[in-house]
């Protein structure tokens, strides 16, 4: 089990971090999701290793490692951009790990050997050991960078925006074939994404990072369905925020009913086909408040000028700040 | 405080320090203080008695003149060059730029020797120039080929990855715009490059006015007629007058020290060096 | 091929355009005409006619008489003295050269700037100046000198002398060659290999240095070249005795100074082609490493 307690950190008189606990079970698949500057590659960094908190404790096991070196800790990392050994060849990369061994604990040449090509076999990069890394594909540095992280069998392993450097395709591809990846291994690990998408498709757990504390910790559906920060509910998924009273509604473009009689009227400004659905863009008449609504594309298309009634079917109060006490549920 | 990942502890850091200022200060720093205590070792009159020699003026004079010469037609032809080089693409280009760096890998004393070859008593074309009563070789002329040959490569050098980097855009935008090229390259290339060009220049003209092998073996050293500075110093030193030597050097060595100077001032505040230029 | 063909019926003055055309790619940019003639003629006129020359005039030498004084012994051992001395100093530069620039880039300390300023003196101080003042530094009675005269240890006059000077010379060429490579060496690589579990010592030795090393090569040879070829700052402190510390540029002017112009070319013919052939070498090395690595 890996634990974050109390972690704080400052760069200069910027507080990246404060007051971080954080505890991740054997085997988890966890995403640190946030918008950029929320600290999230900064909380990476510091439990694999290559930053230091200012206070607090990571814990492996029980183990406070916060006194050990990097090369000590047995983490795997993958870097943004891979990060690669650009004079050695894809093999050697891999095998990195085993040769910088200490003598009586590197394994033989041909142990080593074997390693990589096993490695490359599960990265699914058979063959390509005898090439630079100057000469693979984005989506083949990734993997080279994924076996060599691998090599030294780490206890937890770290990935900083895996799929950043990528094009849409690819990422696709990486994303499943990652997935599987982590299934078929079981090994602890925690990446780094400012995309909601991939953090909800990949993770068991995802944390939802803001301005150096955690908004929120729980499943891809806790967190899509029950935001438990306005900053939550609008940064994961599509959110029309209309405010009244104390606080502000929060309700998912596709939560709310279109009615004939009753709920709120708007007038329609705008309208698109968006998959199986009409994307109404439009004002609420009483506020003029701009909302995003999908209307199922079996009803008639609305037109621009239209005004329709509408009852949301789901949507959360939160109260304003200082308070801010989340009161999801039905409306 | 801990050791991050990418760097060594402070001792380290400290150590390496000092064997870096050590070395630099035997290597670098030493010489050059060395050069102005000689020079005023005698006191500040006898400095200013040697530098005002009709010899020492004189030096002093054709120094200055081959510099105005020499560094202007490195200036246009390093422009020329570069615009050719970075504005378009056409086969041999790479020959072309090692072409023109080839002076870099020429010793001085070869090229001096080559326009001796040429132009002297017994060069190529050394019988025609004593028919038409024409001298290059222990005359200005040859001391002006030779340092243009040997300062061949610099402004060009400068210019051609700046240009290279700032690419063609604002070119194509101010053609686009009506503009001719001549317009599109004085109100818009020139003020790009104006601050590489200066650096180039800056390179440029204490080479040319240090230089020493080159001009050496084409000027003949005629005393107050085809000595320059650099000769001078060599010949004042052979003649175990080193004040006087080291007054002259120190003046070159002066020289040295303003261009160091405007040369760090244009790298911090144009960044010209990081790739970073605009 | 077909090209060719097409062309042949074209009228007069169309082809000439036509050939210029296709072997530069169009652009809308003005004035290639004028530049690119310009550069070639000026080119040509002040470089490479001139370098033509000393061929030629070797050329015209009989193999034996080049031979005789190309590769007397004097002149071989002044090339002995002159590769020798400069590589010697180009390996010194690359050691501190690469210490210099790790420092410069890497850590920070009071007068950073200056310092860096300070790496280009050999750039900007004419050789000659450097020369006498390195000859006073390490004359028996100088500051420098002084001291390593009781040691038993002699510089001025000495082909450690000429290492020295030619140190001096090289030390930016290393420098500034090596110093926008470990600028751009990204910091994740390093922390990758320490993640790996590598010590800060198997870092640099297995990842830093391998990365920087076609730099430091190119410095080294840069440095390398110069050396070989520089006169101003080694004549006053090599004491120029023939055979012992006579550098084969010195050897080419005191053949000029005798008249001998045949001597002078074959000893500059000799020297430049094994620049020439020491910068291929080195070219081609680097070429092979550009290609290995997919660049």
């Amino acid at each position: 089990m890996i634990s974050v307690r109390n972690i704080t950190k400052r760069f200069g008189s910027y507080a990246a971090l404060h007051g971080i606990d954080l505890d991740i079970e054997p085997g988890e698949f966890i995403a640190l999701l946030g918008p950029s500057g929320s600290g999230k590659t900064t909380l990476l960094r510091i439990i694999a290793g290559l930053e230091f908190q200012d206070s607090g404790q990571v814990l492996f096991d029980g183990d406070d490692v916060s006194s050990l070196k990097v090369a000590d800790r047995h983490v795997g990392f993958v870097f943004q951009q891979y990060a690669l050994f650009r004079h050695m060849t894809v093999a050697e990369n891999v095998a990195f790990g085993l040769q910088v061994k200490r003598r009586r604990d590197r394994p033989t040449r041909a142990a080593i050997r074997d390693r990589a090509e096993e490695l490359l076999r599960l990265v699914q990069l058979e063959g390509l050991g005898g090439r630079y890394p100057g000469q693979l594909s984005g989506g083949q540095r990734q993997r080279v960078a994924l076996a060599r992280a691998l090599a030294i069998e780490p206890q937890l392993l770290l990935l900083d925006e895996p799929f950043g450097a990528l094009d849409a395709k690819v990422r696709k591809d990486l994303r499943r074939w990652l997935r599987d990846l982590h299934k078929q291994m079981g090994l602890t690990s925690i990446f780094v994404t400012h995309d909601q998408e991939e953090a909800l498709e990949l993770a068991d757990r995802v944390v939802v990072m803001d301005h150096g504390k955690i908004e929120q910790v729980g499943t891809p559906e806790e967190i899509y369905m029950n935001p438990a920060t306005p900053f939550v509910s609008h940064f994961v998924g599509e959110t029309n925020r209309v405010t009244g009273g104390s606080g502000e509604i929060h309700f998912r473009p596709h939560d709310v009913d279109v009615v004939a009689e009753g709920g709120e009227a708007v007038l329609v400004d705008n309208v698109f086909r968006k998959g199986g659905c009409w994307r109404v863009e439009g004002a609420l008449v009483e506020t003029s408040m701009f909302v995003e609504i999908d209307v199922d594309a079996a009803l008639p298309q609305p037109r621009p000028g239209d005004t329709i009634r509408i009852v949301p079917r789901r949507s959360r109060q939160f109260h304003f700040e200082p308070t801010s006490n989340p009161e999801g549920g039905q409306a | 405080m801990k050791v991050r990942a990418t760097s060594e502890d402070r001792l380290t850091q400290i150590v390496l320090i000092g064997l870096a200022l050590t070395f630099l200060a035997f290597f670098l720093l030493l010489p050059l203080v060395a050069v102005f205590s000689e020079a005023l070792g005698q006191g500040l009159g006898m400095f200013l008695e040697a530098v005002q020699t009709p010899d020492a003026l004189a030096a002093i004079r054709l120094t200055l003149i081959i510099a105005a010469i020499s560094v202007p037609l490195n200036v246009v032809f390093g422009i020329a060059a570069s615009w050719a080089i970075t504005k378009f693409q056409f086969p041999g280009k790479s020959l072309l730029i090692t072409l023109i760096d080839l002076p870099f890998s020429v010793s001085p004393v070869v090229s001096g020797l080559i326009f001796v070859l040429l132009f002297g008593a017994n060069g190529f074309v050394g019988p025609w120039l004593a028919e038409h009563d024409l001298k290059i070789i222990f005359a200005v002329p040859g001391i002006v080929l030779a340092t243009v040959f040997i300062t061949f490569p610099f402004v060009a050098r400068e210019l051609i990855p700046l240009m290279m980097e700032q690419g063609k855009d604002d070119e194509e935008a101010a053609l686009s715009l009506g503009a001719s090229g001549w317009q599109t390259f004085w109100h818009v290339t020139l003020p790009n490059i104006r601050w590489g060009l200066l650096y180039g220049v800056l390179l440029c003209n204490a080479r040319a006015m240090g230089e020493f092998g080159a001009v050496s073996v084409v000027s003949g050293h005629i005393r107050g007629e085809t000595n320059t500075m650099p000769l001078h110093v060599e010949i004042l030193y052979n003649e175990y007058d080193f004040v006087g030597a080291f007054a002259v050097a120190s003046l070159l060595a002066l020289l040295a020290l303003v261009t160091l100077v405007a040369k760090s001032v244009l790298e911090w505040r144009f960044d010209l060096h990081s790739g970073a230029s605009h | 091929m077909s090209n060719t063909l097409a062309l042949a019926g074209a009228p007069p003055g169309v082809l000439p355009r036509t050939i210029a055309r296709t072997w530069r790619k169009r652009s809308v940019m003005p004035g290639f005409g004028l530049t690119f003639g310009f550069t070639l003629a000026w080119l040509t006129l002040i470089v490479l006619i001139p370098l033509a020359t000393i061929f030629l005039k070797a050329a015209g030498m009989g193999w034996h008489e080049f031979v005789a004084v190309g590769l007397s012994p004097r002149a071989l051992a002044a090339y002995r003295l002159s590769f020798g001395t400069a590589a010697a100093a180009a390996l010194v530069n690359a050691v501190f050269g690469l210490l210099v620039a790790w420092v410069l880039v890497r850590y920070s300390f009071p007068g950073k700037r200056v310092v860096s300023a300070l790496v280009d003196l050999p750039f900007a101080l004419p050789t000659a100046v450097a020369g006498i003042a390195l000859t006073s530094l390490y004359a028996p009675n100088g500051w420098i000198g002084q001291f390593l005269e009781p040691m038993g240890i002699k510089v001025a006059f000495t082909s450690l002398g000429i290492t020295i000077a030619l140190v001096f010379i090289g030390l930016p060429f290393v420098v500034r060659s090596v110093e926008p490579v470990l600028a751009d060496l990204g910091k994740d690589v390093e922390e990758a290999a320490a993640t790996l579990g590598a010590s800060r010592y198997q870092t640099f030795s297995r990842v830093i240095l391998p990365a920087i090393g076609p730099a430091l090569l190119t410095g080294f040879a840069m440095a390398f070249a110069r050396g070989v070829g520089e006169y101003g700052s080694v004549i006053f402190i090599s004491g120029n005795m023939p055979g012992k510390t006579e550098i084969a540029p010195l050897l080419i002017v005191t053949q000029l100074e005798q008249y001998a112009y045949a001597g002078a070319t074959a000893i500059a013919v000799v020297m430049m082609l094994a620049s020439f052939a020491v910068l291929l070498l080195i070219n081609w090395i680097q070429a092979v490493n550009r290609r290995r690595m997919g660049a």
